[in-house]
């Protein structure tokens, strides 16, 4: 029995010892902040390779859903806990803000994964360039809606979601935000690795390998491709809304085609179907950004550069098709991942 | 009442005539042929019993029901199930994982259990792998469970596709080209393996084929068709010896 439990124990040492070191103020806000955006590039990395890995498709929107999910649960947080002049007096004392996070959180996911709905219907009749070219458009929606948006600040941005934050701090003073961006990545990884172990999820590597196949061997290809889409969307969305509370500011201008980029050199960098590819390229991709800040501009031709020369020498990218336990099979003695 | 039940079925491509006033009926537990030169339109008749067109008109009927508007693979779910000219296995999935998903219509429980992973969750993926591991077993495949196709043998691979047709449990497997590519020594082992699966799973097998020595010694009705029509019909001795069919084939004497 104790071999079940050791990668919950290992995930909760490693919440603790995070939580212990900035609380004892080894970490400072710039380390937290920046193990924070790691932790919500990881899940929008693990969340583009369910659609863009497992299922074969190319979607380049992906910052349209993360937009979706920032603005919503960014609103109803505001809406909920902050005095606004929009909204007036806020509905629930702030001494609720840490209870009410996850739903605020959830929110997001939900509005994300709707939109994620919307776009994946077009997607049963087209694949390949076409689904690119779609999903293109509907990440320049998002964000030019947006932008005309009075309520929500137009081109401007919206604010606000700090006070939420600073009112947990107030509560209990400890790194909340850490807490919360652990827990989504600890869910993703959670949700991914569940679904894609499914018979039922495995109609996704079906219909990536062969479509017809799939349609003829009983697999809803309709359906599984909705279900990909809103699974892939939604966690989107959830990444956006910590990214929302991390910054503590949104605007559409965060939402562009570049963010999308970003999500899809991650994606490649790490391996197409593979969940441990994507969370470790999400890793090395923050610490390459950072790490090459002093260039700025510049590190937009250092990056892609990175990319060609994978490509060019290992197309499959860091872990290809496989994941951790396949690289090394002795570690499937320490883990059943349930 | 037939299990099959063709009538009149048209299926034009544009200018194109695939399929013209095709009409069959096939009973349980019957090995059919259906044969006929390139092109005259056998893998169109196929795709339109399996879902895959909607035909121009007639009706294709399945136990009495109407299969227009059914998309594939409700069409599958219905008992229908069929393998590919060139083989069409999921190349990155285990055979076993082949099989399993192939199951996809009767898997029973949804997406929201196999997150939570609930009992019903664990009750069916358990009850898929046991079945699977069984035909598995049955068809004497055990070891190669854990095996990709691409690394099997082609006779083989052929092999592991009727499995995974099997694994739907159909009243009825199309067969398109079975010995397509075979070699002739695992020509004889295919013909033996459709006449065994066709005495052991309790279903009609109907099968569209070249080599005539599969034909002819599997099929106890032969059906031939040529520009979307169907110039003859009967027994293999019948078909054999048919002046049409013979032409169609080989074209006239006197030119």
């Amino acid at each position: 029995m104790s071999v079940r439990f050791t990668i919950p124990t290992a995930l909760c040492a490693l919440l603790l010892g995070l939580m212990a070191t900035a609380q004892a103020g080894f970490l400072g806000q710039y380390e937290v902040t920046f193990l924070c955006t790691m932790g919500v590039y990881m899940i929008l990395a693990a969340s583009l390779n369910l659609v863009n890995g497992y299922m074969g498709e190319f979607s380049c929107g992906h910052a349209g859903f993360m937009a979706v999910g920032a603005y919503v649960s960014s609103i109803v947080g505001v809406f909920l806990f902050v005095p606004d002049q929009v909204f007036g007096q806020p509905w629930l004392p702030m001494s609720m803000a840490p209870l009410a996070f996850p739903i605020i959180l959830a929110t997001g996911f939900a509005s994300a994964a709707l939109v994620g709905l919307l776009v994946a219907i077009p997607s049963f009749k087209t694949r390949g360039d076409y689904l690119a070219i779609i999903t293109l458009a509907a990440g320049y929606i998002v964000k030019s809606a947006l932008e005309n948006i009075e309520a929500v600040g137009g081109p401007r941005g919206f604010m606000g979601m700090k006070k939420v934050v600073l009112g947990m701090e107030e509560m209990f003073p400890m790194s909340w935000m850490l807490l919360w961006v652990f827990g989504g990545v600890v869910f993703t990884v959670w949700v991914l690795r569940r679904f894609v172990y499914s018979t039922y999820g495995k109609g996704v590597t079906a219909i990536h390998q062969d479509e017809v196949a799939a349609e003829i061997m009983s697999v809803n290809t309709n359906k599984m491709k909705l279900v990909a889409f809103m699974l892939s969307s939604g966690l989107a969305g959830l990444a956006g809304g910590l990214y929302a509370y991390l910054i503590g500011f949104v605007n559409p201008a965060s939402f562009t085609i570049l963010r999308s980029t970003e999500c899809l050199v991650m994606v490649y960098l790490g391996g197409m179907g593979s969940l441990t590819g994507s969370i470790l390229a999400a890793g090395i991709f923050t610490i390459l950004l950072e790490f090459l800040k002093p260039l700025e501009q510049l590190k937009w031709v250092a990056i892609p550069m990175l990319l060609i020369v994978l490509m060019q020498f290992r197309s499959e990218g860091i872990m290809g098709n496989r994941e951790l336990s396949d690289v090394f099979p002795k570690l499937k003695r320490f883990y059943r991942f349930k | 009442m037939a299990l099959l039940e063709i009538s009149e079925l048209t299926q034009r491509f544009g200018g194109l005539l695939a399929v013209n006033d095709f009409s069959v009926q096939l009973e349980n537990h019957e090995l059919c042929a259906l044969i006929g030169p390139n092109g005259a339109g056998k893998t169109t008749v196929f795709n339109l019993v399996s879902g895959f067109y909607q035909p121009t008109s007639g009706f294709i009927k399945i136990d009495g029901k109407n299969t227009r508007g059914l998309k594939p693979h409700q069409v599958t779910a219905l008992g229908i199930a069929r393998t590919f000219q060139n083989i069409r296995l999921w190349k990155d999935m285990t055979v076993l994982d082949n099989i399993k998903v192939s199951q996809h219509y009767r898997l029973g429980y949804s997406l929201m259990d196999s997150l939570m992973r609930t009992r019903r969750y664990a009750d069916r993926e358990a009850s898929i792998e046991r079945t699977s591991m069984e035909l598995l077993e049955f068809m004497d495949m055990r070891d190669l469970a854990n095996e990709y196709p691409p690394n099997l043998p082609y006779g083989t691979q052929r092999k592991v596709e009727i499995a995974r047709a099997l694994s739907i449990k159909p009243k009825l497997l199309l067969l398109d080209e079975p010995a397509a590519g075979l070699p002739s020594s695992d020509v004889v082992e295919l013909i033996r393996l459709v006449e065994w699966i066709h005495k052991e799973f309790d279903m009609a097998i109907w099968m569209i084929e070249h080599q005539m020595t599969v034909v002819m010694s599997l099929c106890q009705r032969i059906k031939v068709i040529d520009f979307g029509a169907t110039i003859a019909e009967g027994t293999p001795e019948e078909i054999r010896n048919n002046p049409v069919v013979i032409r169609a084939y080989l074209g006239d004497e006197n030119i």
